[in-house]
């Protein structure tokens, strides 16, 4: 094969990471953007939704589709619910001070982590995907799910702009965001509304781990490259920034589609943390956004 | 009994905690001499981290990269070019001390949340660099290092680095060099220095400090001691490998730190020894010893966030320091 | 010496954020030992214009000469050791440590640049409890900063400015919430401070100006509007437009 088709190849893999990064990244900037809380157990997050979605598809059984579809409404959901109650407990009791959330949510890392290990155990195990279908491009043939993916994600990620920015959850939220003593004045439930969005940003890592586990299998240290890459697309992209964080993720998963095609994968992963982390010290206003005054 | 001024006091308490621990050299069985002598080393690396962190209020989550170019700097030279223990050591604390001062000088562009963020991801970088060359380092499963190699030569002899109560002494060697030179910088000026930028860094840059610096240094010195516990690592426990620069060790610091006392000299010690043994004992009861952890550091934030030697300063003993 | 070339000289000294022109050109000159007051409406460009002189923020064009040294590129630590002290317009003390220790961080820097006396615990205390003194701050040097009430946290600023021994003491509305017992004490003060150093002050009470500003800038819209002695300030007829409300 030419340089053509493995270009290809690489592109669209690169796109399904871009699309699965995209809805993890937009998680993490929504819980940075209106909480300022940094969530160090967002990758942690990732993996429980991929874990349930292998509990839940096992559960039932007929065509692959039924447990997939029950996997991709219920795990996120379970996800939330954790995250909710995590945040009520901890996170608020702390009231938000930065050092002090890093410090819960990397104690919420390990008992996630250790959790799935105890009781999920140390395998990794696949999620049939819901069709099997192969798509015949020039070269070769491409599987229709992937594809579905980055459609799917494209569709969740509009859905999460139409809540912020048409509904009026989304006005609680950016009120909350813009000025958090404002909105209590106005009779804003804060505790609430950073509760529900902790949630929301751990249910879309949940969804992204759900339509990862058909290409990938659940482990229960699947997490950490995932934060690592969310964080990386947060930064670039500029916080609270929507537009951004699509832009980056899309940057971020190309690119390590592509450098992982003609690299060793370690030797990539190391170039492309290097770089960004001399980003960060540069521009830590992120590529995109306007320097800080 | 007389009354002691603050300063005559602390110094007799930690004259005496090192006097203790040389006690329990002879104390101890041997099991529990062991897991000691390893509390002692890693109770290094927190005090390294503690002057980062604790002392000049730098939130890094990437210290796991300082101690393993100390434990890698001192372990590949003796095992690949059998470097006597000496200089393995020394290239271990260079190599510590540079990293530290490239990482500080590129990271210290940012703060808070962004630098807790770019250590972090230098430490990755260190740590796929110690994969990446698997040929030299073995990456995850790791080097042992030769017996006969671990000896620390002497004029007047040698000491076999690889003997239980040897190894403990050493490490306690180490460790009370470090805590007394911990105790001298909390109360010298650059000590104060610190303390207050961490409180207020503009009102320091608008006395005169030099901020860059001082945390510079700070980040060089908390390096250094790093790579010593590391380097110290390496030639005693005669194990090196890529797990060590894994973000696990870096966060372990912190924890460490957090649940003796941030900012305070006995903290670390402290800190690590409960730790090591909540995590023993609870592995008796459970292979489940990362929840134990994770527990804890949500505990201890919730309900102690001055830690336990932080809290006693607070409630009874405002001397110490 | 005679005919001194003054302590401070800016010259067309400017400062933009984004379109905005805080600092517009400002010629400005400050004689050794002058107490000078600087005054002007809000947002007329007064606490950038000193915060240009003391390297909190830096030009966006033009100089500033303090002691005949040209210092608009130096770093705002240097200029504090160079001479220039700067006493915040909100409170910003070391709320966590004593009042002592407040002062004792700015003695320390001044004893290391001077390395008269050593850096001995004597020295420091010495010094530390003088500046102390001289606010009437010395009885309650052991209290936590944060502790303390707000007027006696901004005598603490104006301490541990002159723990640096400066040359030029900028102070930065230092009345701002000090009650009138307080102001009158404050005066006083400011007097004495007067006598040793150079004193720049930001001040919208005009009491306070009067009383102490041997000569007055008036300031609007990022310009020198007049300036002059006190008495020529208050007849300046542009001046009450603007800002007297005359």
């Amino acid at each position: 094969m030419a340089f053509g088709p493995y270009f290809l190849l690489a592109t669209l893999e690169g796109l399904v990471t871009a699309a699965v990064l995209s809805l993890m990244a937009l998680g993490l900037s929504l819980v940075f953007g209106v909480m300022r809380v940094v969530n160090v157990a967002h990758g942690e997050f990732y993996m429980l939704g991929a874990v349930l979605a292998w509990w839940f598809s096992s559960l039932v059984g007929g065509h692959p589709a039924v447990g997939f579809l029950l996997a991709l409404v219920l795990s996120p959901l379970v996800v939330a619910a954790i995250a909710f109650v995590a945040e009520r407990l901890v996170l608020s009791r702390l009231n938000y001070e930065p050092e002090a959330t890093i410090v819960a949510t990397i104690g919420l890392l390990y008992i996630i982590q250790q959790l799935a290990l105890t009781f999920y155990g140390p395998e990794a195990r696949p999620v049939e995907a819901p069709f099997n279908h192969r798509i015949s491009l020039p070269w070769f043939g491409y599987s229709a799910y992937k594809l579905s993916v980055i459609g799917f994600s494209i569709l969740m990620m509009l859905a999460t702009w139409v809540l912020l920015t048409r509904t009026k959850i989304g006005l609680v939220m950016r009120a909350t965001q813009f000025d958090r003593e404002t909105a209590q004045a106005f009779g804003i439930p804060v505790g609430r509304v950073y509760a529900g969005v902790f949630a929301l940003g751990a249910g879309l890592a949940a969804v992204a781990a759900v339509l990862i586990v058909p290409i990938q299998q659940a482990h229960y240290l699947m997490g950490l490259d995932p934060l690592l890459l969310s964080f990386i697309v947060v930064i670039i992209g500029g916080l609270g920034s929507l537009r951004g964080t699509v832009v980056a993720a899309v940057l971020i998963g190309l690119s390590d589609g592509i450098i992982s095609m003609f690299f060793s994968p370690t030797l990539a992963k190391m170039l492309a943390t290097l770089i960004v982390a001399m980003v960060l010290v540069f521009r830590p206003q992120g590529l995109f956004g306007a320097p800080a005054r | 009994m007389t009354r002691l001024s603050p300063s005559a006091k602390s110094i007799a308490l930690h004259v005496g905690v090192v006097l203790l621990l040389l006690a329990l050299n002879v104390l101890l069985p041997e099991y529990h001499r062991g897991v000691l002598a390893r509390v002692l080393v890693l109770a290094v690396f927190a005090m390294g981290y503690n002057l980062a962190f604790g002392y000049t209020g730098l939130l890094s989550l990437g210290h796991a990269m300082f101690f393993a170019a100390g434990l890698y700097g001192a372990g590949l030279t003796v095992y690949h070019l059998e470097w006597s223990v000496w200089p393995a050591f020394a290239t271990g604390l260079v190599a510590g001390t540079a990293l530290a001062l490239v990482v500080g000088f590129l990271a210290l562009r940012t703060t808070g949340v962004a630098f807790m963020i770019v250590t972090l991801m230098f430490a990755q970088v260190f740590y796929l660099t110690t994969l990446y060359f698997t040929t030299y380092t073995r990456g995850e499963e790791g080097l042992v290092l030769p017996q006969a190699a671990r000896v620390l030569a002497f004029p007047g002899g040698v000491l076999n680095l690889s003997d239980p109560s040897t190894r403990y002494l050493v490490a306690l060697a180490l460790f009370a060099l470090v805590l007394a030179v911990t105790l001298f910088l909390a109360r010298a000026p650059f000590g104060r220095s610190l303390v207050a930028i961490r409180e207020n860094e503009e009102r320091m840059r608008m006395l005169g400090y030099d901020v860059f610096a001082n945390k510079l240094a700070s980040v060089v010195l908390s390096g250094l001691v790093c790579a010593a516990a590391g380097a110290a690592y390496a030639v005693l426990f005669g194990y090196v490998g890529s797990g060590f620069a894994a973000i696990q060790y870096s966060i372990l610091p912190l924890l460490w730190v957090l649940v003796g006392g941030a900012a305070t000299t006995l903290g670390p010690l402290i800190g690590t020894l409960f730790m090591f043994y909540v995590i023993d004992t609870a592995s008796s009861y459970t292979t489940a010893h990362l929840l134990v952890v994770g527990l804890v550091l949500i505990g201890v934030i919730l309900f102690f966030p001055k830690g336990i030697a932080g809290t006693v300063r607070e409630r009874w003993l405002p001397w110490l320091p | 010496m005679a005919a001194v070339s003054p302590l401070l000289v800016t010259r067309d000294l400017c400062r933009a954020f984004g379109g905005l022109r805080a600092v517009d050109g400002v010629d400005f000159s400050l004689p050794e030992g002058e107490t000078h007051a600087i005054i002007g409406p809000n947002g007329a460009g007064k606490t950038t214009f000193v915060s240009l002189i003391c390297g909190r923020i830096t030009p966006t064009s033009g100089s500033v000469v303090f002691d005949g040294r040209e210092v608009s590129r130096m770093p705002a630590h240097r200029r504090v050791r160079a001479g220039i002290a700067y006493t915040f317009q909100i409170t910003s003390v070391f709320a966590n440590l004593t009042a002592f220790d407040n002062v004792a961080l700015a003695v320390q820097r001044q004893l290391i640049d001077a390395r008269a006396g050593g850096r001995t615990a004597h020295a420091l205390a010495e010094h530390g409890m003088e500046a102390l003194d001289k606010v009437g701050l010395a009885g309650h040097a052991d209290k936590i900063a944060g502790n303390l009430s707000y007027g006696h946290q901004r005598l603490l600023e104006v301490a541990m400015g002159l723990a640096l021994k400066p040359r030029l003491l900028i102070l930065d509305e230092p009345t701002q919430g000090l009650s009138d017992g307080e102001i009158d004490n404050f005066i006083g003060l400011v007097r004495q401070i007067g006598e040793e150093a150079t004193v720049l002050l930001i001040e919208h009470n005009m009491d306070v100006v009067m009383a102490l500003a041997e000569r007055i800038t008036v300031m609007e819209q990022g310009r020198i509007l007049a300036q002059g002695a006190p008495a020529e300030i208050r007849a300046n007829e542009a001046v009450q437009q603007a800002y007297l409300g005359g």
